[in-house]
C-alpha cells in the first residue's frame, strides 16, 4: 500500500488510525472478523505488527490472501478455541462487536487470548440514532447501514451501555476514543460520537 | 477455459549414492522418473515441487504423445494460466520411492540376487522421499523450492519439506492433510493392508517371482480407501439406492449402482497398481507423526519450519477433517509462522482436493500469484 493509499483508508476508516496509534511497533495482533485484511495490511505497513486474522466469509479469505495478511477461516461464534492464551498482544474486534451472537463469552475470550482487546463499534447513542428513533424509524446511516430486516447487528449499544459491560465483567478500560465525521469527539461523546475505539485488559 | 501444458515425457534420474531410510535399511542406488513443466527462471527460484498421495504418480500434468487420455491426475490445478500457473512456475513431480510407475520400488530388481525386492524392499516414511526428492531437487540445481504442495499423503510431504529442510522451501501449500493419522484412519489403512496380506495370491510380498498378482486384495483395499474418499452426501447424490437391473436380484450378484461402482474401481485399480506399493504407502501414512520425537508436541515438531503456509480443508471430508488441519494450523500460529487457512465449502470429501473447485482454485491462484511476484521480485 502506497503512503496516499494509507491517508486515504484512515480517512475512510478514522478507527484504524485510532488503533494503530495505540499499537506499538512489531506487536502481535489477531484481528477478528477481518474482513478483506484491510487493518491489518494497514498495521502491518505502517507498525509491522505480526497479525492474523480471522475470517468466515470465502470471498474475505480470497481477498485477505491477495493482500499478503495471514486469515484463518473460521467462525467467531464457535469461540477462539483453537488460540493459546496469551498468545498474542493485541485482540481487535473492529466493527464486528455489534453482529456477534456470543458477545460475552467473545469478549472473555478476547482476554484470554490477547495481552489487550481493542474493540471499535458504532454508537447506538449517537444523536442522529436518537433522533431517528425519536422519528418513529430504525437509524440508517453510513456506520448503521442497513435495514431493519436485512442487517446482521444484533447487539447494538451506546457507550455508557459497553461501559456499563466492561464494569461488571471485571474488564478494565484503558484508553478511548471517539469520533464523529472523522473528528475526535471529546464533549458529550454518548450523544456527539458516532464511533467508539476501546482498549481494555483484564481487570485486577 | 485454460490450456494443458500438453505433450510431456517422463524423465529418469539415477542416485548410485545409498539413501538410508529412517527405519535403518539402506537404498544402495536407486532411479526416480519425474516430469517438469514450465521453465527454471534464471535464478532457479520459481520451482514448485508437486508431491502425490498414496495412488498418485509423478504424471501431475499434460498427456503423453500418442496417448492423448491419460491426462496427469492434477492437471485442473496446473497449467497455462491455471492456480500453479506453468508459465510463472517451473513445476516438478515426482514419482515417490516405492511407487510403481518407474521409480525404484518394490517390482525393481534387487541388484543384490537379480530377483524383484517384493518383500525385501525397505518400510519408507514420508522424512524418506523428502529426502529422495531432495536429492533430485540437488540434481536439477534447485537450492530453494518457491513452494512444495501436496494433498493428503502429498501434504504430509510437502510440510516434512519444512521440517527438514526449511531453508530450502519458501512456501508449503498443505491441502485436505493432517499432522498424523488417527487410530480410525490407521484401522482403515490396516484393513485394506490385510486383505492384501492374506490374499493366496500374496506370497508374503514376492508373488512376482509366481507369477501371480494378490489382485483380489488389492481391489478390496482399493474399494475400501474408495469409500473412505467420498462422502455420505456425494454418494447419495451419485448412486443413492438406484438399482443396476432396475428390481432386486435376490443373489449376492450387484444390486445397487454403487457396488457395480465399487467394483468397476477396485477391478480397474488392481490391473494398474502394485500391492507392496499399496502396503507401503499405507504404512508411510501411518507413521507420518512429526510431534512423535518431540513429546507429542507439535508445536515444538513445527518450531523448525520457516516456510509461509497455506493450508486448505474440506468440510466433508471425514478421512482427513478440517479440525485436523486446523491442528497443522495451531502449531504454526503457536510459532508464529506465516500461515493461512481456507475451508472449502465441498460435498465430495476427500477427493475434493482433487476437484476443479471454483473457489477452491481462486484461493490457490491467489496465494500462489503471490509467489509468483515474489520470485519476478
Amino acid at each position: 500500500m502506497s503512503r496516499h493509499e494509507h491517508t486515504a483508508l484512515a480517512a475512510a476508516r478514522p478507527d484504524f488510525a485510532a488503533i494503530a496509534a495505540w499499537i506499538p511497533h512489531g506487536a502481535s495482533v489477531l484481528d477478528l472478523g477481518c474482513g478483506d485484511g484491510s487493518l491489518l495490511r494497514y498495521l502491518q505497513d505502517k507498525l509491522q505488527v505480526r497479525g492474523y486474522g480471522v475470517e468466515i466469509d470465502d470471498l474475505n479469505i480470497v481477498a485477505c490472501i491477495r493482500s499478503g495478511v495471514n486469515v484463518i477461516q473460521g467462525d467467531l461464534e464457535s469461540g477462539l478455541s483453537g488460540f493459546e492464551s496469551n498468545a498474542f498482544d493485541y485482540v481487535i474486534l473492529s466493527q464486528t462487536l455489534q453482529a456477534t451472537r456470543h458477545t460475552e463469552p467473545l469478549m472473555q475470550e478476547m482476554l484470554r487470548v490477547g495481552r489487550e482487546g481493542i474493540v471499535s463499534f458504532p454508537n447506538f447513542g449517537y444523536w442522529r440514532n436518537r433522533l431517528n428513533i425519536l422519528n418513529g424509524n430504525m437509524p440508517v446511516s453510513d456506520d448503521l447501514p442497513y435495514q431493519w430486516y436485512d442487517t446482521p447487528n444484533v447487539h447494538l449499544c451506546t457507550l455508557h451501555d459497553f461501559e456499563t459491560f466492561c464494569s461488571e465483567h471485571r474488564i478494565h478500560i484503558l484508553d478511548r476514543r471517539v469520533m464523529a465525521d472523522g473528528s475526535e469527539v471529546k464533549l458529550l461523546p454518548n450523544l456527539l460520537g458516532s464511533t467508539a475505539v476501546y482498549r481494555f485488559k483484564r481487570a485486577g | 477455459m485454460s490450456a494443458s501444458v500438453g505433450i510431456v515425457s517422463v524423465q529418469r534420474a539415477q542416485f548410485v549414492s545409498p539413501l538410508t531410510f529412517k527405519s535403518g535399511a539402506v537404498l544402495p542406488c536407486y532411479e526416480l522418473v519425474y516430469e517438469t513443466y514450465g521453465t527454471l527462471n534464471a535464478d532457479r527460484s520459481n520451482a514448485v515441487l508437486v508431491c502425490h498421495a498414496l495412488s498418485g504418480n509423478h504424471h501431475v500434468a499434460g498427456y503423453y504423445a500418442g496417448d492423448p487420455k491419460n491426462v496427469g491426475w492434477w492437471d485442473t490445478m496446473i497449467g497455462p494460466g491455471k492456480p500453479v500457473d506453468t508459465d510463472k512456475f517451473f513445476v516438478i513431480g515426482v514419482n515417490n520411492l516405492g511407487g510403481c510407475h518407474g521409480s525404484t520400488g518394490p517390482s525393481s530388481i534387487n541388484p543384490d540376487g537379480g530377483q524383484p525386492y517384493g518383500a525385501d524392499f525397505p518400510v519408507v516414511t514420508v522424512e524418506d522421499w523428502v529426502q529422495s526428492q531432495a536429492r533430485l531437487a540437488d540434481l536439477l540445481g534447485i537450492r530453494q523450492f518457491a513452494a512444495v504442495m501436496g494433498g493428503s499423503l502429498g501434504g504430509m510431504q510437502a510440510m516434512q519439506w519444512a521440517l527438514s529442510f526449511p531453508g530450502r522451501v519458501r512456501h508449503v501449500l498443505a491441502i485436505a492433510t493432517a499432522p498424523r493419522l488417527t487410530a480410525e484412519n490407521i484401522a482403515f489403512n490396516d484393513v485394506a493392508r490385510n486383505a492384501i496380506l492374506t490374499d493366496p495370491d500374496f506370497h508374503d510380498g514376492h508373488y512376482y517371482r509366481h507369477g501371480t498378482v494378490p489382485a483380489r486384495g488389492l481391489r478390496l483395499a482399493r474399494m475400501l480407501g474408495h469409500i473412505t474418499y467420498l462422502s455420505d452426501d456425494a454418494m447419495a447424490d451419485k448412486f443413492g439406492r438406484q438399482l443396476r437391473q432396475g428390481k432386486l436380484g435376490y443373489s449376492y450378484d450387484i444390486d445397487f449402482e454403487i457396488e457395480s461402482y465399487l467394483r468397476y474401481q477396485g477391478d480397474k485399480f488392481a490391473t494398474y497398481f502394485d500391492a507392496n506399493t499399496y502396503l507401503l504407502m499405507t504404512k508411510a501414512l501411518d507413521y507420518f507423526d512429526p510431534a512423535r520425537d518431540y513429546g507429542d508436541n507439535l508445536d515444538q515438531a513445527f518450531a523448525a519450519a520457516r516456510a509461509g503456509f497455506l493450508v486448505v480443508s474440506f468440510t466433508t471430508d471425514w478421512r482427513f477433517s478440517p479440525e485436523r488441519s486446523r491442528a497443522i494450523v495451531n502449531a504454526l500460529l503457536h510459532n508464529r509462522r506465516n500461515v493461512s487457512y481456507a475451508e472449502i465449502t465441498s460435498t465430495h470429501g476427500h477427493d475434493s482436493f482433487l476437484m476443479e473447485h471454483p473457489h477452491y482454485h481462486e484461493v490457490m491462484r491467489t496465494y500462489l500469484d503471490n509467489i509468483a511476484r515474489e520470485c519476478a521480485a
